[in-house]
């Protein structure tokens, strides 16, 4: 790596705004500031996340900062931006290469955002210190790692980052049943991710970029386009004559090969099924398993419930995201044709934990419990959103309506990222203070905390879907465009609304609702302290700020996912044209047919 | 022609060979031999029994590292960058065809002289041999890693068996190193009988091969064995070259403690020091997985010639037979050793199966690398580099492992699990040093251990690609897939006793202050098992080198 390499402009804001948690961690982790101070360090953890925040902010709204300048966000541009591409293990072409666009670029911001409120909501944490804030600001750079990879190695690696930080923060700082939910937390995400490294190899071995266009090439970031002319068209030319198959991890590249008419990852089959079919159900697996979706939701409500209560914020904002950006980003694009003929099963998969997780919330006793449960209900949303392949040849290849479904589904991430936090943070501001969860013990705490009940009860209709907050708009979305595909899951979905307010409103009645407060450890129903209202309130604010200006996140999605829908449809088309000429030319009679019955 | 003028030929040309060819790239070996003999002799003289003997050990050792890596630097075709030009074995056969040396070789001997030295400086922290027994200890450890350095050269069947026997002799006293300790005894003698027992099937079924195959010389084996496998085998034959081949696995799986002939390992490794156990689980693992490719190779992989194609393809069934075996093997060590490490209370016993189970992950990628040999020979040379890798980065894991295993006895006096609990309140750095040693232990990013796995799982998931052995190489994916999960578990327990359990009320003695000799030891081990796993395009260089043996 030269010096003239590092100074490029587009390395400094990813690559800082990735390690910066990271190198802050480090430097924590020298013994310079004595044991006693535990209050500095809490306040270098709050920097420190502060600081990315601001980055991200800098990259992601860079109107707040003046004109733009390289290296920032452009809205409205649907490709890749911000690109780093440096050689990293040549001997297998891996890369560290990173790039945001408007799919990742809000999801990094979310990140960062809830981080700071995490890090504001730590001070209580008062065991190991130390080490709480170097493992939250390990777990802070994994997060962030996986949104920017761009490079299939190195976003296993940042996948894989994560796990180990999060198994101590509940393992240690967690409630009473903490081992186990922190082991099983680890299993399952283990378990997945190993599933995943096979797929991983097996594209990796199945891919060859050598039968990709100039164009594509420069697209993928694979030959930089920054190059000046005759050494582009060299590198190019290096590429396409290549007597071997050029294998690569570049997820780009990937996914321009997976599109190809005669992708070879159709082509080449295990026992009858595609490389393509294979890979993408080992990716789904690994992905719902984070996202979670039922049944392998089963480490979720234990590992939120024994969590401390800025780690239940951290997996409820950002981890659970992972899983739903994984299939936007990798195995949509990467394995078109099993997306295609496996869309009823990530749909399926939406719609039984929508309805499964709304109906537990229902039955739980324990109020972290019911969040954690809203949790796997609200995601089959998204799943359900990003599901909806409804741009098939009954449809004329109409793309509207899954594009959007794919924007609710961001949407909804992002909106629940907000409002799961929110809930979370709110349930733990209870817990805080009388040291139980049981719903049937709560009621009348409107009463005693008048501003934090006001705002719980903000957040939690925002989790509930109240037209005006952000939940909505997400779930409306995705409801409509499902009614294009199946309307047997639209039903199912909009049905669900109700059992949301169901579970949403009875618990807001059972906890705030009431006469009195007649539970253990009354006396301590203090008011809200001024840190607790410095996180609640930019939660509330952004809750209802995205519900009446949802805009305000369509401007960075829409172009991105409208861009990957609009190809993949034109994927879609290519593929079903395709085989009915080859049909065509089998069966000429039917064909005239086919060709007579459409409208 | 004249027998007098034939045998002056001959007797020239053996001189020539052995001073001007073999010597030269024997030095690394022949520094050990010095060292033996001087650490024997300093005994006799009064004036130098003042000299700790591990001093001299280490100046010995230094030398041989230093012969290992110019060895190994003046190998052409060391390619820094990984930008994909060939590698190159540069093969040169010594003693008249005894010993191989080529790039394996020099890669082992570095491996093995880069070990020693952290080895004997290990020792020389943690106290274990003292004074007394310094020159013995240090005789017979060089002694061993002698016999494996030639372990890693072997070319001939009579070399097999006698580095075989030279590296393991040694090992047997080295388990009964603690002297007047029942279960120290009890190691050493069921080492010894198993040892024996091994040694001598292998050395039958090393008789059956040369028998049939009419030389002891691996190479030409391979090259008889092709013409008989061309022509058809007279009845009879291909069942006794298979029960050999068999014999021959049973005394190779000793060295590697595969499944079903791991027995001893738990037992020895629990019954000796913790710093034999590092010598065993390192040197000897590495060198027996050296042999297990020279053999392997030597047998069902023709030298390069003018009927290289011919033979490769006549040897088609004995690779497909060879990988059946090693795949089987594989898979059952592996899962067999991830099992058994699970109900384990004593952390040497626990590091023992967990010995086994990497020795599974190894076989693997031997597995793959016969599997590939025949259809496609960059991705065969590909999982050799795997195994080569794994092999080094296993070497910095295990011995921090035992390292750690060992100071912390040298404190806490104990070396049970439990007597580790609640070890963060007072030594957060040693646990995290353990934490890092376990968790690449694991495989998971962004850690040694997972880069080595990911290069033998890749390694694996092209030989599904590209070789016949679809569905075994399948099962070894899934197999080693599972594996990893189920290792999380022990891995971890070890983590959580030290960092979730209280410490136990009864503890008196402080564990070992990260900032201290044995700190720095502890730290200078675990340092490059991150570094490997971030930036490894260096040792995985020096891996592919090595990997171009197999072209």
């Amino acid at each position: 790596m030269t010096a003239s390499e590092l100074s490029q402009p587009a390395f400094w804001p990813l690559t800082l705004i990735l390690f910066l948690p990271a190198i802050v961690a480090a430097i924590l982790a020298l013994p310079l500031i004595p044991k006693a101070k535990d209050e500095s360090i809490r306040w270098i953890g709050l920097v420190a996340t502060i600081v990315v925040f601001v980055l991200s902010l800098w990259m992601g709204v860079p109107s707040l900062f003046g004109p733009l300048g390289p290296g920032q966000f452009e809205l409205g541009e649907p490709g890749m931006q911000a690109v780093v591409k440096q050689p990293w293990i040549s001997a297998f072409k891996i890369e560290y290469l990173l790039g945001v666009d408007g799919i990742s670029m809000p999801l990094v911001m979310l990140t960062t955002f809830l981080s700071v409120l995490a890090a504001a909501a730590s001070w209580p944490i008062t065991k190991h210190v130390r080490a709480y804030w170097i493992l939250f600001l390990l777990l802070e750079t994994g997060m962030i790692g996986v949104f920017v990879s761009l490079d299939f190695f190195l976003f296993y690696v940042f996948w894989e980052v994560m796990l180990l930080p999060m198994y101590f923060l509940i393992g240690i700082w967690g409630g009473p049943r903490r081992e186990y939910a922190a082991l099983k937390f680890f299993l399952y995400t283990l378990f997945g991710s190993v599933l995943m490294l096979l797929a991983i190899l097996m594209l990796y071995f199945a891919s060859d970029l050598t039968k990709l266009s100039r164009e594509q090439l420069v697209a993928a970031h694979v030959v930089s386009g920054t190059l000046g002319e005759p050494a582009l068209s060299e590198a190019v030319m290096a590429i396409q004559t290549s007597p071997t198959p050029l294998h690569t991890f570049n997820i780009l590249a990937l996914s321009h090969i997976g599109q190809l008419p005669e992708s070879p990852f159709a082509a080449m089959r295990f026992w009858g099924m595609s490389v393509e079919t294979w890979a993408f159900l080992l990716l789904l697996i690994g992905f719902v398993i984070k996202v979670p979706v039922v049944p392998v939701h089963t480490w979720l409500p234990d590992a939120h419930v024994e969590a401390p209560t800025p780690i239940s914020m951290i997996l409820a904002g950002v981890l659970l995201k992972l899983g739903g950006y994984g299939i936007l980003r990798i195995c949509y694009p990467i394995c078109p044709g099993a997306g295609l003929a496996l869309a009823w099963l990530v749909c399926g998969l939406g719609v039984v934990s929508m309805v499964y997780g709304a109906f537990a919330a229902l039955a739980q006793k324990d109020f972290k419990r019911m969040v954690a449960y809203s949790s796997v209900s609200h995601m089959g949303y998204v799943m359900l959103g990003l599901g909806v392949w409804s741009a098939v040849e009954g449809n004329l290849y109409q793309s509207d309506a899954w594009a959007q479904g794919v924007n609710g589904a961001m949407f909804q991430m992002l909106a629940h990222g907000i409002s799961s936090a929110g809930m979370f943070f709110m349930v733990g501001v209870l817990y805080d203070r009388v040291h139980h969860r049981n719903l049937e013990e709560f009621g009348g705490i409107f009463n005693r905390m008048p501003l934090y009940s006001s705002l719980a009860v903000a957040i939690f209709f925002a989790g509930l879907g109240l037209p005006g907050m952000c939940g909505f708009i997400g779930e409306v979305l995705v409801t409509l465009s499902s009614w294009n595909y199946s309307r047997l899951l639209a039903v199912c979905s909009a049905f669900t609304v109700i059992l949301t307010a169901a579970y949403i409103l009875w618990a807001i009645q059972r906890v705030y609702l009431g006469a009195e407060y007649k539970g253990p450890h009354g006396e301590d129903l203090t008011p809200m302290t001024r840190r607790e209202l410095a996180i609640a309130a930019p939660l509330v604010v952004l809750a209802i700020l995205f519900g009446v200006a949802p805009q305000l996140l369509f401007n960075y999605v829409t172009p991105t996912v409208n861009q990957q829908v609009e190809t993949l449809t034109a994927w879609t088309r290519s593929v079903h044209d395709g085989s009915r000429i080859e049909h065509a030319a089998s069966l000429p009679a039917s064909a005239s047919l086919s060709e007579g019955s459409r409208p | 022609m004249n027998p007098v003028f034939d045998l002056g030929t001959q007797l020239s040309g053996t001189i020539n060979d052995t001073l001007v060819v073999s010597l030269p790239h024997f030095r690394p070996e022949l520094s050990l031999a010095a060292t033996i003999v001087l650490l024997l002799l300093c005994r006799m003289l009064p004036v130098a029994r003042l000299l700790d003997s591990a001093l001299v050990a280490l100046g010995g050792v230094a030398c041989g590292l230093f012969f290992a890596w110019s060895d190994f630097r003046g190998m052409p075709g060391l390619d820094w960058s990984g930008s994909g030009a060939a590698a190159i074995s540069g093969r040169l056969e010594l003693f008249g065809g005894l010993l191989a040396f080529d790039s394996l070789t020099a890669y082992i001997r570095l491996l093995l002289m880069g070990f020693l030295v952290l080895f004997i400086l290990f020792t020389k922290v943690s106290g274990i041999p003292d004074r007394e027994d310094g020159a013995d200890f240090y005789s017979l450890v060089l002694g061993s890693t002698l016999g494996m350095c030639l372990m890693a050269s072997a070319n001939h069947i009579l070399m097999v068996f006698m580095a075989v026997e030279m590296a393991s002799v040694p090992s047997y006293a080295l388990a009964g190193l603690l002297k007047g300790r029942k279960t120290s005894s009890e190691a050493a003698l069921k080492y010894a009988v198993y040892g024996a027992g091994a040694a001598g099937i292998m050395l039958y079924g090393l008789s059956l091969l040369a028998g049939v195959l009419g030389t002891c010389h691996l190479p030409t084996m391979a090259k008889q064995l092709a013409q008989l496998a061309a022509t058809g085998m007279p009845g009879g034959t291909g069942l006794t070259l298979a029960i050999g081949g068999l014999m021959v696995t049973a005394g190779l799986a000793f060295k590697l403690s595969a499944v079903p002939f791991h027995f001893w390992c738990p037992d020895v490794f629990a019954g000796a020091a913790a710093e034999v156990g590092a010598f065993l689980s390192v040197a000897s693992k590495t060198a027996a997985v050296a042999l297990l490719l020279r053999v392997v190779y030597g047998i069902s992989v023709p030298a390069t010639g003018e009927s290289h194609g011919l033979e490769l393809a006549a040897l088609g069934e004995t690779r497909h037979f060879i990988t059946g075996v090693i795949a089987l093997m594989a898979v059952l060590t592996c899962t067999l050793g991830n099992l058994a490490a699970y109900g384990q209370t004593n952390m040497k016993r626990l590091l023992a199966y967990s010995t086994i189970a990497h020795a599974g992950y190894l076989m693997m990628g031997v597995a793959a690398a016969v599997a590939l040999a025949g259809h496609n020979p960059a991705a065969a040379r590909a999982a050799v580099s795997a195994v080569c890798f794994y092999l080094g980065t296993y070497l910095f894991m295990n011995l921090a492992a035992f390292a750690i295993v060992a100071l912390l006895r040298n404190s806490l006096r104990s070396e049970e699990i439990a007597s580790y609990a609640g070890l963060i309140r007072t030594n957060p750095g040693i646990v995290v040093a353990t934490g890092i040693v376990l968790v690449s232990l694991i495989g998971l990013p962004p850690l040694a251990g997972f880069v080595s796995k990911f290069l033998v799982f890749a390694s694996i998931m092209e030989a599904v690609t590209l070789s016949a052995e679809r569905p075994l190489m399948l099962i070894l994916l899934v197999v080693g897939g599972l594996n990893t999960v189920v290792s999380l578990f022990y891995y971890l327990r070890v983590l959580k006793v030290m960092a979730f359990d209280p410490p136990p009320a009864e503890r008196t003695a402080e564990a070992f202050p990260l900032v201290s000799i044995s700190g720095a030891l502890v730290t200078a081990l675990v340092v490059p098992v991150v570094t490997l796993g971030i930036f490894w395009s260096g040792l995985y260089a020096c891996a592919r080198l090595a990997g171009a043996f197999a072209s």
